[in-house]
């Protein structure tokens, strides 16, 4: 590939909201004049101490930030055993950075604090979000019910039908759950109805993105909301090791624990990166949700970015076990390091994530949502090949109970 | 390089009254169909016709339009059999200005170059692309303007007197207002406001000015036409087409008929609201 090797990967986005080629403001006249209104009054809070101040309140006493980084003992042990059986008697030592533990289970609360109280600054009364799994849609929900904030959340019909616990749970928040019957109702098309809300009340509304993309300021103030997770495992490896890690590993759909974990170490050479993306049943089969690896660029959801489509330019619905990495899309910044090759962007099928789901259980006493088990199922292919003193973090970004009804019935009796 | 375009807003000035815009879906529910009624629609009294390039993610469209999309795309509709369609019109029919409504994906994919090209020659006369605002003109909007195309863009109810000039800069052929904040075929527009919003809009620029989103009835019709220079139907138009389908989706017997008739009905009402004005 001849792509141009920047100084910085950190450099981006440029002022057209670009990471290289990817990224940009592709939407409808309507809603332009606020998203330059939005990235206006993001700029005005990151500059303002105030707003910092205030976010690390809730981030420590609502969140319970810093989640731990926690050195996984017998996960370690388990893949030297298995690289000393295949010759080799190496095996990376293994950290979690447990956005488990962050309240309402996982990394995206992160971002929905930071947008819910830009949304706080801007006058805004009335939130709106998509969701896949449900994850977001809580997140979102939960920090509505904080602020005493309308929230509506659009979920694909066939989402709601497979996430009902969640459902339930937002509704207990307070938040209208609005199942989408248009497309292939799912979380595409969560976001197609989310941003026709939005067209359509412009002047009074939020929408709160949950991952890295959508159109400009939203995959660039995403990121620096989730940036946390990497500027946290940095002082605390740094603490616990003396030294950086070599090697970083999230899961990603449309990539917002991954970013947030990379991008303060895009600048340290030395790191290895390695981003895993759902391959459902297998690349091959097409029935998968890896954008970079089984997809090309095109332009969705206002950005420009890997998306899975047809020949023709056609969106297709994404496949996963894990409805959190559901997504034809990812996020721009994605796209631009895998252009790049800052970052290795790797595959895992459903198969193996239910097999590190299981493996993470019994080895650790941790019950892995299925989206990180894809990152720990390229783990246990990476680890083993690595020497002892090698310093492997792995994003363990939410919970598993979420998925435990889910995988007993596919799991059945072999548990 | 809009002669098409120009020639008809001419025209319909010198007739003193606001010209009709079509839209309709391009494959929706098969090409044939299509076909039939691009022709017939001029007849019935369509100014400038608006062909929509189906896209699986319609997100500025309401539920007619969506579904229209989902129809001809089920039934294999293509950006190349678009264009196949725009040149059988155009066989048929050389004076009536077409313009091609979609998303940019599908012309991405494609490649910008080879489809302005394509469409050039097929004889398409201008290209709305609802996802691509100023702020993203090299990607489509000046290369169209290069190849002879116009790139008519939407005003909308928030671009404000300070982003218009940015909005009507490179637009050529006309300007299309979105009446409302919305997506197409739902909200009904304040039809008084309709009228201060062209009226803003004409003091910014010279270009006529069509009217469209939430326009259903030739009533509404006649009513916007009174304030603009056109008036733009879509989601009435697909529907009566959709509620002429069999149970299976196919066209039948009264689809063309049907859709036609609206036509005439739409462009009685907006020249109706030129004989009162």
């Amino acid at each position: 590939m001849t792509v141009h090797q920047p100084n910085s990967y950190r450099s981006g986005p440029d002022e057209r909201g670009r990471f290289g080629k990817f990224g940009g403001r592709f939407v409808a006249e309507t809603l332009m004049p606020l998203i330059l209104e939005l990235e206006e009054a993001y700029a005005a809070a990151t500059a303002d101490p105030a707003f910092r101040q205030e976010m690390d309140g809730y981030l420590a006493h609502y969140v319970g930030r810093p989640s731990a980084l926690y050195f996984a003992e017998r996960l370690t042990e388990h893949f030297r055993a298995v690289s000393t059986a295949s010759g080799l008697s190496g095996g990376a030592k293994i950290y979690l950075k447990r956005e488990e533990l962050n309240h309402t289970g996982s990394h995206k609360v992160n971002n929905v604090l930071g947008q819910i109280m830009l949304a706080r600054r801007m006058g805004k009364k009335r939130i709106i979000a998509e969701t896949g799994a449900g994850q977001h849609g809580v997140a979102t929900a939960t920090l509505c019910a904080r602020f005493g904030l309308d929230c509506v959340v659009y979920m694909g019909a066939v989402d709601v039908e497979r996430q009902k616990p969640n459902v339930f749970r937002m509704k207990l928040l307070g938040a209208e759950v609005v199942p989408v019957e248009s497309g292939t109702r799912t979380l595409k098309d969560a976001m197609n109805e989310a941003l026709r809300d939005w067209v359509t009340n412009v002047e009074t509304t939020f929408y709160c993105i949950g991952t890295v993309a959508g159109p400009h300021p939203y995959p660039m103030m995403v990121r620096d909301f989730q940036s946390i997770i990497g500027r946290e495992t940095k002082e605390q490896i740094l603490a616990i090791e003396g030294r950086l890690p070599d090697s970083l590993v999230a899961c990603i759909g449309g990539g917002s624990n991954a970013m947030g974990l990379f991008h303060p170490f895009l600048d340290d050479p030395a790191v290895e990166i390695y981003g895993v993306e759902a391959a459902g049943h297998g690349i091959a089969t097409g029935l998968h949700a890896a954008s970079l690896s089984g997809g090309k660029p095109g332009v969705l959801h206002g950005n420009r970015t890997y998306l899975l489509m047809t020949e023709d330019g056609q969106i297709k619905d994404a496949h996963s076990i894990s409805a959190g990495l559901d997504y034809p899309g990812i996020g721009p910044e994605h796209s631009y390091l895998h252009e790049t090759g800052r970052v290795t962007y790797l595959s895992a099928t459903d198969e193996e994530a239910l097999e590190a789901f299981q493996l993470l259980s019994k080895l650790e006493g941790i019950i892995p949502a299925l989206e990180p088990a894809h990152a720990l199922a390229r783990v246990a292919e990476l680890a083993p090949r690595m020497p002892k003193d090698h310093l492997m973090v792995v994003n363990l970004s939410g919970r598993g109970d979420k998925d435990v009804p889910q995988v007993s019935e596919m799991l059945g009796s072999k548990v | 390089m809009t002669a098409r375009l120009d020639a008809k807003f001419a025209a319909l000035a010198q007739e003193g009254r606001a010209g009709l815009v079509t839209f309709l879906t391009a494959g929706d529910p098969d090409p044939a169909t299509t076909l039939e009624l691009l022709k017939g629609l001029p007849a019935a009294g369509a100014d400038v016709i608006e062909l929509g390039m189906p896209f699986s993610d319609p997100m500025a469209d309401g539920p007619a339009i969506q579904w229209a999309s989902l129809r001809a795309l089920k039934a294999g509709q293509t950006l190349a059999k678009t264009l196949d369609l725009v040149r059988a019109f155009r066989a048929a029919d050389a004076a009536t200005p077409l313009v091609l409504m979609g998303y940019f994906n599908p012309i991405y994919v494609y490649g910008v170059e080879r489809f302005l090209i394509e469409a050039k020659s097929a004889g398409v006369d201008g290209l709305i692309v609802v996802d691509l605002p100023p702020e993203e003109d090299d990607e489509l909007c000046l290369p169209a303007l290069k190849a002879g195309l116009a790139f008519i863009r939407l005003a909308t109810p928030t671009t404000d007197d300070h982003r218009l000039p940015k909005v009507l800069a490179n637009t050529a052929g006309f300007v299309y207002y979105v009446s409302i904040t919305g997506v197409t075929g739902t909200a009904t527009p304040d039809f008084d406001r309709v009228g201060s919003a062209v009226a803003r809009l004409k003091r910014h620029t010279t270009l006529p000015v069509a009217v469209g989103f939430g326009v259903k009835t030739a009533a509404h019709a006649a009513a916007v036409a009174k304030g603009a220079d056109a008036v733009v139907v879509g989601s009435a138009l697909v529907e009566r087409l959709r509620t002429s389908l069999d149970a299976e989706g196919r066209a039948t017997a009264a689809t063309v008929p049907g859709v036609l008739d609206l036509a005439r009905e739409l462009a009685a009402g907006v020249r109706a609201a030129a004989k009162a004005a």
